[in-house]
């Protein structure tokens, strides 16, 4: 209930302020306006690698503020109102939300301007979802350690991007399905490997949070 | 118990045997590795004494969560920096290895890159706790750090180089070294190499643990 109430007001706030939203998909459109002016219309492995890296670059800058822009005596209040682990929940769950909406304009865009080289883009809609979630997951955890750390978001940059190799890997593998009709074999166990991952995130996050939380 | 000296004559002993038996000592002549072989001794034993460094930290670093005593913090630390220099060390030796038997000192291969990456967040432990000022704060953040890192090592060294094909034995369609190792080099990998290293690094690792807490009570006390 209390993980539903501090959702809605992330929800609220960012209807209200807008703030982010616009930010963001000024930044989206931007950056892959720029990628289509030097690059064209790429084959598949590199606009299957251009895909991923934008994701990365969106979700530091989308997700870095859900902790930075709390400020101390907000975190306070929360504190006193509500649990950690509800906390971050709806924290996840908020920046989860944020990050498939970032992740559907891009494919959007990515799909308008630098053409369209799969051939089921169906399943890249899935994986992009999957990917948006998993890279989400990770930079909330680590906005949270950064904003405790009282610096900004190089400070994310810095810790996150070895942190998320492996995702990215994996993810850049797994889009193979949506591009080839003749699939490796390997894949599905990436999928669930994936998959796994994401629970490992979540359970780390909600069992190491409230050390981060008291002061 | 580690205050004894009879592990550190242990210690000398062990990585005695291992260099005179890894390089005097008798391997079979296989094709391509020939006697580069003997590298199972330094480089595969670097890796398993980093696990134990890294595993010992970890530990440290929940039971500084679950009572926050510094000395704690000063134990997790040394041992993560104990394990980076034994990683790096196993990077290092692999590549040589391999650029006399792959044909190049780096070729792009998963377990290369998951250990490159694994250092790589290791390294970024040690970044983010210089950033901060504040004593309790790093050591809480640190641990905090610690444990994130040390689960997303499993994924990078353990199970996505195991998932494609990979130069390295253990990998799918990779060539096989440990189901045929012959008995005396067994000997001294699992008797001399792999203690050895490990008690090297507890070696250090104690000293300068007890460094760092004499210069902290030199500090508290002034």
């Amino acid at each position: 209930m209390k993980i539903i109430n501090l959702l809605k007001k992330d929800l609220l706030l960012e209807v209200r302020q807008q703030y982010t939203f616009y930010g963001i998909l000024l930044y989206v459109t931007a950056t892959i306006f720029v990628l289509y002016l030097s690059m064209g219309q790429p084959e598949g492995p590199v606009w299957k690698g251009l895909f991923w890296m934008i994701q990365l670059f969106i979700c530091v800058n989308a997700v870095a503020k859900s902790f930075l822009q709390e400020g101390r005596g907000r975190l306070l209040y929360f504190y006193s109102i509500a649990g950690a682990r509800d906390f971050i929940l709806a924290k996840l769950v908020f920046n989860a939300l944020l990050m498939i909406l970032m992740s559907g304009v891009s494919l959007v865009l990515f799909l308008f301007m630098l053409g369209d080289p799969m051939g089921h883009e169906g399943y890249f809609v899935l994986i992009t979802c999957l990917g948006g979630v998993s890279l989400s997951l990770v930079f909330t955890f680590l906005s949270a350690l950064a904003a405790r750390a009282q610096q900004g978001a190089a400070l994310m940059a810095i810790l996150g991007f070895p942190l998320v190799i492996p995702q990215l890997m994996l993810l850049n593998r797994i889009s193979t399905i949506a591009f080839e009709d003749v699939l490796q074999g390997g894949l599905g166990w990436m999928l669930g490997i994936m998959a796994g991952l994401d629970v490992l995130l979540v359970v780390l996050a909600i069992i190491l949070f409230p050390f981060l939380w008291k002061d | 118990m580690l205050r004894q000296t009879w592990w550190k004559i242990l210690c000398v002993l062990l990585l005695a045997y291992t260099v005179i038996a890894g390089f005097l000592g008798a391997v079979p002549a296989k094709p391509i590795v020939n006697e580069t072989i003997r590298n199972l001794y330094f480089h595969v034993a670097m890796w398993m004494a980093m696990m134990v460094f890294l595993s010992v930290s970890v530990v440290y670093a929940i039971l500084y969560l679950r009572k926050p005593n510094h000395s704690y913090d000063i134990y997790s630390l040394e041992y993560a920096k104990v394990g980076i220099v034994f990683g790096t060390l196993g990077i290092v030796t692999g590549s040589e290895w391999a650029g006399f038997t792959w044909g190049a000192f780096w070729s792009n291969d998963p377990k290369q890159l998951g250990a490159v990456i694994a250092m790589l967040i290791y390294y970024a432990y040690l970044v983010f706790r210089n950033g901060i000022p504040d004593i309790d704060k790093r050591a809480r953040l640190g641990a905090v750090y610690n444990i994130f890192a040390f689960a997303m090592l499993f994924p990078t060294i353990w199970i996505l180089p195991r998932m494609v094909e990979s130069l390295h034995p253990g990998g799918m369609g990779g060539n096989p070294a440990f189901n045929d190792l012959d008995s005396r080099m067994a000997l001294v990998w699992v008797v001399g190499a792999i203690p050895g290293w490990t008690l090297l690094g507890v070696w250090i690792a104690t000293l300068r643990i007890r460094l760092a807490l004499l210069t902290e009570k030199k500090y508290s006390n002034s």
